[in-house]
């Protein structure tokens, strides 16, 4: 697991993705111009800072949290409550722009809380209590109506709130600039916080809790302080989810949102500070636009990160990481082609797979198999045995190219390079 | 000068259910000096030094550090009052450079604490005395170098500065030279009298020419008691000792 605790010199040219990624944020608006995209890219900002505070438990910490949504939703509660009050009292308090810091003192005041019960211990108790404490506070959400506003939720106006600097958010790209400037705000501060004593001994409580002890630490406050700093930029994107989306409901403390959380972080690959960042801005993007295509879509969703966990668990940033260094030591020289011949005949079997899904969606969900469906831009009748020939052939080429071919080849390029180098 | 007591253990008793590991122990460590603990295996010295270290509770007895009572209190709390130990089995954070081992077991002792509002690499105290340590270590051309891929006795090396690193006064040396050969033994034996100059230091040992070389005085584990304690010479006169334990290995 990469650490981050580098001790190397800082040097100017480290710092690139500190000013691209905002630009390239900043542009974003002008490209994808319309509502729907808009919105998707605010969504994709709060999405960021609560995989990031995920991260700072999973990665950091070694804590597996499947209850990490009841920061972000309680946070979300009492941003909404202090929105509508604001609603009321006609626009006069708090400006928006501040909102999102009661979500985040939520979030801490509730990180404290539930912090003390449950990191006491590490590994499976931890995620147990966690994953209790999601249940518990997922169904008084349901049963406690005047706070959590029951089935249809709470809404809340944010035009009818003060801005610091006089800016209208009616229009939902002046909510995402504000969307940037917040997530700028917490991937510092997280990215920061690495840096400080606790987050080094975070880092060497979850490896070996027992010598941290024998260095005066206690692995329980590291965990707890951690937990609740964690728990305060939940609660943050859980207020900054408040102005992008005006209404919360239960399925902001439910469990789905803790296992999307956990889903995307672990996705982009826990052992990264970008990592979460990638992996949330992909599930985002994943759910908006792929259940447009397909109904299949959450099965694809539960694909890939199953084929993460098994095939690469340092997830997609992992990934690229290590072909870059393999790269820039050479280990692509002479194996260039292979490397892209694997990567090809992976997609075509991919593709394959993709079809056999679509057909089997189609033939034993729809209420009429046999009427006509477009697949890939073919429109082909699901009752009829060529499309799935066609299909399963496609996927076992594919595969059995990758497996059989592809994967032996360059296992021998790579394994003559290595000996050489040996001897 | 009286030479006040380090550790003092009273009756010290651990039983894991029925099994009675460590038999009422009652043994006074002095401040400064060097103090091995040998015994045929099984005889509870790893036992022995887990209750003192606070990594077990001890059943019956009390255990006091320059005074003050330690037994039951958690490890870090042990260690915040001047112990700290080494493992028998290396014990490191695996994933991270021998620098950052270090610097992580300098924060407590350093006065940083759970800090969250400084940068650990800006603390300059931190890093001399790391660079300090690494130099004594003979670890300074490895400083960037994961502590896994180190070799076994690097490791043990690291692993006894940790130990020094945490400002501790009384150290405690689980089986320092286990798994090495005379030579790497040798080098561990003198890079430990190099570095605990002023230290309290309690250790346990197979190996008895190192036995011999390191202390000052020894005390004999036999099936959870002490059977003997003495200066070298002592022991190796004792006719106890020699039944029970030297006898079988020392010619």
């Amino acid at each position: 697991m990469a650490n981050n605790t580098q001790a190397g010199s800082p040097s100017l040219l480290k710092f690139w993705p500190w000013v691209v990624i905002p630009i390239v944020a900043l542009i974003l608006p002008q490209i994808f111009s319309s509502g729907h995209s808009i919105n998707l890219l605010s969504h994709m900002g709060v999405a960021i800072i609560f995989a990031l505070s995920y991260n700072m438990l999973l990665g950091n910490t070694g804590l597996l949290s499947f209850g990490h949504a009841v920061y972000y939703g309680l946070g979300a509660y009492v941003a909404m409550h202090v929105l509508r009050s604001i609603n009321d009292a006609g626009g006069e308090g708090l400006p928006i722009e501040l909102l999102p810091l009661v979500g985040a003192s939520a979030g801490l005041g509730f990180g404290i809380i539930f912090g003390s019960v449950s990191t006491r211990k590490a590994g499976v108790i931890f995620a147990m209590i966690t994953l209790g404490l999601g249940a518990l506070v997922h169904s008084s959400s349901l049963m406690f109506a005047d706070f959590f506003g029951g089935e249809a939720g709470l809404f809340g106006n944010r035009t009818q709130i003060n801005s610091l600097f006089g800016i209208d958010y009616a229009s939902s790209v002046s909510v995402y600039y504000l969307v940037v400037v917040w997530t700028l705000i917490a991937a510092i501060l997280i990215y920061l916080l690495r840096k400080t004593p606790l987050g080094w001994m975070a880092n060497a409580v979850r490896d070996n809790p027992e010598r941290a002890q024998f260095v005066g630490y206690n692995p329980t406050m590291v965990r707890f302080i951690q937990f609740a700093l964690s728990a305060t930029f939940a609660g943050l994107a859980g207020g900054l989810f408040v102005i992008t989306d005006e209404i919360v409901n239960d399925e902001v403390v439910g469990q789905l949102q803790s296992g999307a959380v956990l889903l995307g972080t672990y996705i982009g690959g826990i052992g990264y500070f970008i990592g979460p960042i990638v992996g949330a801005s992909l599930v985002t993007i994943l759910e908006s636009s792929l259940s447009t295509y397909t109904e299949a879509w959450v099965l694809y969703f539960g694909l890939l990160f199953i084929s993460i966990v098994m095939f690469a668990p340092m997830g997609l940033v992992g990934v690229v990481h290590q072909q870059y260094l393999a790269w820039k030591a050479g280990g692509w020289r002479g194996n260039g082609y292979i490397r892209i011949y694997l990567l090809a005949a992976a997609l075509i079997g991919i593709f394959g797979l993709i079809c056999v899904i679509e057909l089997s969606y189609h033939y034993f969900r729809s209420w009429d198999p046999s009427a006509p469906f477009v697949l890939m831009g073919v429109t082909v009748d699901a009752t009829s045995f060529l499309p799935w020939l066609a299909s399963f052939c496609i996927a076992i080429i594919g595969f059995g190219l990758m497996i059989f071919h592809a994967k032996p080849i360059l296992a021998r390029l790579t394994d003559a390079k290595s000996d050489g180098g040996n001897a | 000068m009286t030479t006040r007591n380090a550790l003092e253990l009273k009756d010290v008793k651990k039983n894991f259910g029925r099994a009675e590991i460590i038999r009422g122990v009652d043994l006074d460590i002095h401040e400064h000096e060097r103090h091995v603990i040998i015994g045929p295996n099984g005889a509870g010295k790893s036992t022995l030094f887990n209750l003192i270290s606070g990594r077990l509770k001890v059943s019956k007895g009390s255990i006091k550090l320059f005074g003050a009572n330690i037994h039951n209190l958690p490890a870090h709390r042990v260690n915040r009052l001047g112990l700290s130990r080494s493992f028998q089995v290396t014990n490191l954070f695996q994933n991270m450079t021998v620098i950052q081992n270090l610097r992580c077991s300098l924060l407590w002792s350093e006065g940083h604490k759970y800090s969250f509002w400084k940068s650990v690499l800006k603390q300059s105290p931190v890093t001399e005395r790391s660079h300090e340590l690494m130099e004594q270590l003979n670890l300074i051309k490895h400083a960037e170098t994961p502590a896994s891929l180190l070799t076994y006795a690097e490791q043990r090396a690291l692993e006894i500065g940790c130990t020094i690193a945490s400002g501790a006064q009384v150290i405690l040396l689980d089986e320092p030279t286990a798994g090495m050969n005379r030579t790497e033994a040798n080098d561990v034996i003198q890079l430990i009298q190099r570095m605990t100059g002023e230290n309290t230091l309690i250790v346990v040992e197979h190996d008895l020419n190192v036995v011999f070389e390191l202390a000052d005085r020894i005390s004999v584990l036999v099936y959870g008691e002490i059977i003997a304690t003495g200066t070298p010479e002592d022991i190796r006169n004792n006719a106890k000792v020699q039944e029970a334990y030297l006898g079988t290995e020392v010619h």
